[in-house]
C-alpha cells in the first residue's frame, strides 16, 4: 500500500509545521454515545483535552469512565458522536493512515503464530519496509526492550511482562510521535510493573514521543506523567487535570526509582487521589484551557 | 478408522494415571493392534473350528486369498473411487473455503447461505446419487464426484466460517491501527487464525468424500469402482471377494484420513518444532 522508501511518508497529509508548533492531540467538545440494545450509553461528555508534542499524559478514573473509549477515538478505532479530534493537526483517520501513532493494549495482542521478532516486524511488514531495513529496525527495538535473546521465541513461551515489552516494541516500530497505551501494565505484578514503568520513562525520553497512557493506578500515573487527567464516570467527563511538578524542571529521563520515595511524589499522589474522590475543587491545568 | 479409535479412547479413560509418555504411546499403538488380532483370531476360530458356514461369514484367510487373487482389479477400483473422492474433496474444500470467506465478509450472503448449508448438513447427500447419476448419464463419473464434493463442502464450509469468526478484537484493532488493507488483514490475521479450523474441516471431509464416492456407486453408473464391485460380488454370492473389496475401501478411507492428518502436521508442526530448540 505504500512505497518502501520511508516508514513515515505522510502521504496525503497537509504539510507539517515545525515539530513542537502543533500539538500531538487536540480534542474539542467530543461526545461519544453508544447505542446498545438496552438504550444509549453516554460514554464521553464534552471532552476537551490538548496533549503537547512530547508530553506524557495519563488518563485515570474508575472503570467505565470512558478512558479506553477516549483512547480509541484518538486512535480512530471508533468515531466520536460529536466534536472534533485532531492528531498532529490531521484528522484522526488521516493520522492513523499515516501511522502517526503506535498503540499498545492491555492484553499484549501478539500473534501467537509469529515469533517475537515477527511480531515486532508486523507493522513494518504491513507498510512494505524493505527486509534489510526491517530486520535492522527489529534488532534495534528488541535491544531497546531488552529482548534480543528472545527474538526467535513464540509469545506463549514468554512471561506476561515480556509479552507486554514485545507489544511496546511493536508500537514503537514506525517511530511514532505519539504512543497510545491502554493499561499496558494492568495485568502485571507490582515488581514487573515498576520495572516496566522505568523502562517506559527511558524509552519515551529516548524517542521523544508524546504518550497518552490509560491507567487506574495513581502512583503509576504520578510517576510517569507530565499531567494526569482525572475522569469521572456516567457520563465520562474530565473532572480535573493535575500537573505533575515532578517532571516540570527535571528531564523525563531523570525520573528514577528514587522518585517513588520522595516527598513530592507522595504529595502528587495525594493530589490525584483527592481529585479522583471528587472532594477537591476543579483545578487549573498548566495551559489554562483544558480544564472545565 | 473409528473402530481403531474407540479402544484407545477407553484405554486412556480406564487407566488415567501412572503412565509414562513412552508407555502411553506404546500402548496406544499396541492396544488397537491387539484388539484387531483378537477379533481376527476369534473370527477365524468361529469359521474354521466352530464351523460357521463360509457362506455366511467368510474366514479372514479366504478374504486375504481373494484380496491377493483380485489385486489388479482391486487396485484399479481403488484408483477409480479414490480419484472420484479426491476430486470431490478438492473441489468441495476449495468451494467451502471460498464461500465461507464470502459469507464471513458479507452478512447478507451469510444469511442467505445459512439455510442452504443447514439443509445440506442434515440431508444424507448420497440420497442424491440416483438423481445425479441420471442427470449426468449412466456412463459418467461426474455424478459421484459431485456427491463427494457436496459432502466435503459442508464440513469445510462450516468449520472455515467458524474459523473466520475467531479473530480476537484486540488483533482486529491492531490491524486497523496499523492501517492494514483488507487483503493484508486476510493474509496476516484471518487466514492464520482460521487455519486449524479449516484443517479440521478438511479432515472430516476426507472421510466423507471416500464414503460418499463409494456409496454413490451402489446407485448405478459405470462399474469398476470399489462400491460397484462390492455390490456385484455380493450379488453373485462371492462373499469373500466382496469382503476383500470392503477391506480395500477401509484402506482407502484410512489413506485419505492419514494424508489429511499429515497435511495438518506439516502446516501446524513447523513452528512448534522450531520452538523446542
Ligand atoms: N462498544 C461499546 N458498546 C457499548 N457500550 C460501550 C462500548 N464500549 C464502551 N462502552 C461503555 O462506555 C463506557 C466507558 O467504557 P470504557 O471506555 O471501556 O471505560 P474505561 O476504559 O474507563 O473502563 C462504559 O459504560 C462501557 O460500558
Ligand atoms: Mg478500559
Amino acid at each position: 500500500m505504500r512505497d518502501g522508501s520511508g516508514f513515515r511518508d505522510g502521504a496525503g497529509a497537509p504539510p507539517q509545521p515545525a515539530s513542537g508548533a502543533v500539538s500531538a492531540v487536540e480534542v474539542r467538545g467530543v461526545d461519544k454515545v453508544f447505542e446498545t440494545r438496552t438504550g444509549q450509553v453516554q460514554a464521553l461528555d464534552a471532552i476537551d483535552l490538548t496533549v503537547a508534542a512530547g508530553e506524557f499524559v495519563s488518563l485515570i478514573g474508575p472503570s467505565g469512565c470512558g478512558k479506553s473509549t477516549l483512547m480509541r477515538l484518538i486512535a480512530d478505532l471508533d468515531d466520536p458522536s460529536s466534536g472534533t479530534l485532531t492528531v498532529f493537526g490531521k484528522t484522526a483517520r488521516h493520522a492513523r493512515l499515516d501511522q502517526e501513532y503506535g498503540i499498545a493494549f492491555q492484553s499484549a495482542g501478539l500473534l501467537p503464530w509469529r515469533t517475537v521478532a515477527g511480531n515486532v516486524a508486523l507493522p513494518l511488514e504491513l507498510h512494505g519496509a524493505p527486509s534489510a531495513a526491517r530486520s535492522a529496525r527489529v534488532a534495534e527495538l528488541l535491544d531497546m526492550v531488552g529482548l534480543t535473546d528472545f527474538a526467535d521465541r513464540y509469545p506463549d513461551q514468554l512471561s506476561g511482562g515480556m509479552q507486554q515489552r514485545v507489544a511496546i516494541a511493536r508500537s514503537l516500530a514506525e517511530q511514532p510521535r505519539l504512543l497510545l497505551m491502554d493499561e499496558p501494565f494492568g495485568a502485571l505484578d507490582e515488581m514487573t510493573r515498576e520495572k516496566m514503568q522505568s523502562d517506559l520513562v527511558r524509552i519515551s525520553a529516548e524517542t521523544g514521543a508524546a504518550v497518552v497512557f490509560v491507567t487506574h493506578s495513581i502512583p503509576e500515573a504520578v510517576f510517569l506523567s507530565d499531567r494526569v487527567v482525572v475522569m469521572s464516570p456516567r457520563p465520562g467527563r474530565i473532572r480535573e487535570i493535575v500537573p505533575m511538578r515532578l517532571g516540570a524542571d527535571a528531564k523525563r529521563a531523570a525520573r528514577t526509582d528514587e522518585l517513588r520515595e520522595e516527598r513530592a511524589f507522595f504529595d502528587m499522589v495525594t493530589a490525584v487521589r483527592e481529585a479522583l474522590h471528587g472532594g477537591a475543587p476543579v483545578g487549573t491545568g498548566p495551559r489554562g484551557m483544558e480544564t472545565r | 478408522m473409528s473402530a481403531t479409535a474407540a479402544p484407545t479412547g477407553t484405554n486412556r479413560l480406564a487407566r488415567p494415571t501412572r503412565m509414562g509418555p513412552r508407555t502411553e504411546t506404546t500402548l496406544r499403538i499396541v492396544a488397537p493392534i491387539a484388539v484387531g488380532l483378537i477379533v481376527l483370531g476369534t473370527w477365524q476360530f468361529l469359521v474354521s473350528v466352530v464351523g460357521v458356514s463360509d457362506y455366511l461369514l467368510p474366514s479372514p484367510a479366504s478374504i486375504i486369498e481373494e484380496f491377493i487373487a483380485y489385486w489388479p482389479s482391486i487396485a484399479q477400483a481403488m484408483l477409480i473411487t479414490g480419484t472420484n473422492a479426491l476430486l470431490g474433496l478438492l473441489v468441495g474444500s476449495i468451494l467451502g473455503i471460498l464461500v465461507a470467506a464470502v459469507a464471513a465478509r458479507w452478512r447478507p450472503i451469510d444469511q442467505m447461505s445459512a439455510p442452504v448449508v443447514a439443509s445440506l448438513a442434515v440431508i444424507p447427500i448420497v440420497a442424491l446419487a440416483p438423481v445425479l447419476n441420471s442427470m449426468f448419464g449412466a456412463d459418467s463419473q461426474f455424478g459421484r464426484q459431485a456427491i463427494a464434493a457436496l459432502a466435503s463442502f459442508v464440513p469445510v464450509f462450516i468449520n472455515t466460517l467458524r474459523g473466520f469468526r475467531q479473530t480476537a478484537p484486540v488483533h482486529r484493532d491492531l490491524m486497523r491501527a496499523s492501517a492494514a488493507s483488507s487483503g493484508q488483514v486476510l493474509r496476516t490475521l484471518t487466514l492464520p487464525t482460521a487455519r486449524p479450523f479449516i484443517l479440521t474441516g478438511i479432515r472430516i471431509a476426507s472421510s466423507l468424500a471416500v464414503i460418499s464416492a463409494l456409496v454413490a456407486e451402489y446407485f448405478g453408473g459405470p462399474r469398476g469402482g470399489l462400491g460397484g464391485l462390492i455390490s456385484t460380488s455380493a450379488a453373485s454370492s462371492a462373499y469373500a471377494r466382496a469382503w476383500a473389496y470392503v477391506l480395500a475401501s477401509i484402506a482407502l478411507g484410512l489413506l485419505f484420513y492419514l494424508a489429511t492428518l499429515a497435511l495438518d502436521r506439516l502446516l501446524e508442526r513447523r513452528p512448534r518444532e522450531r520452538r523446542r530448540t
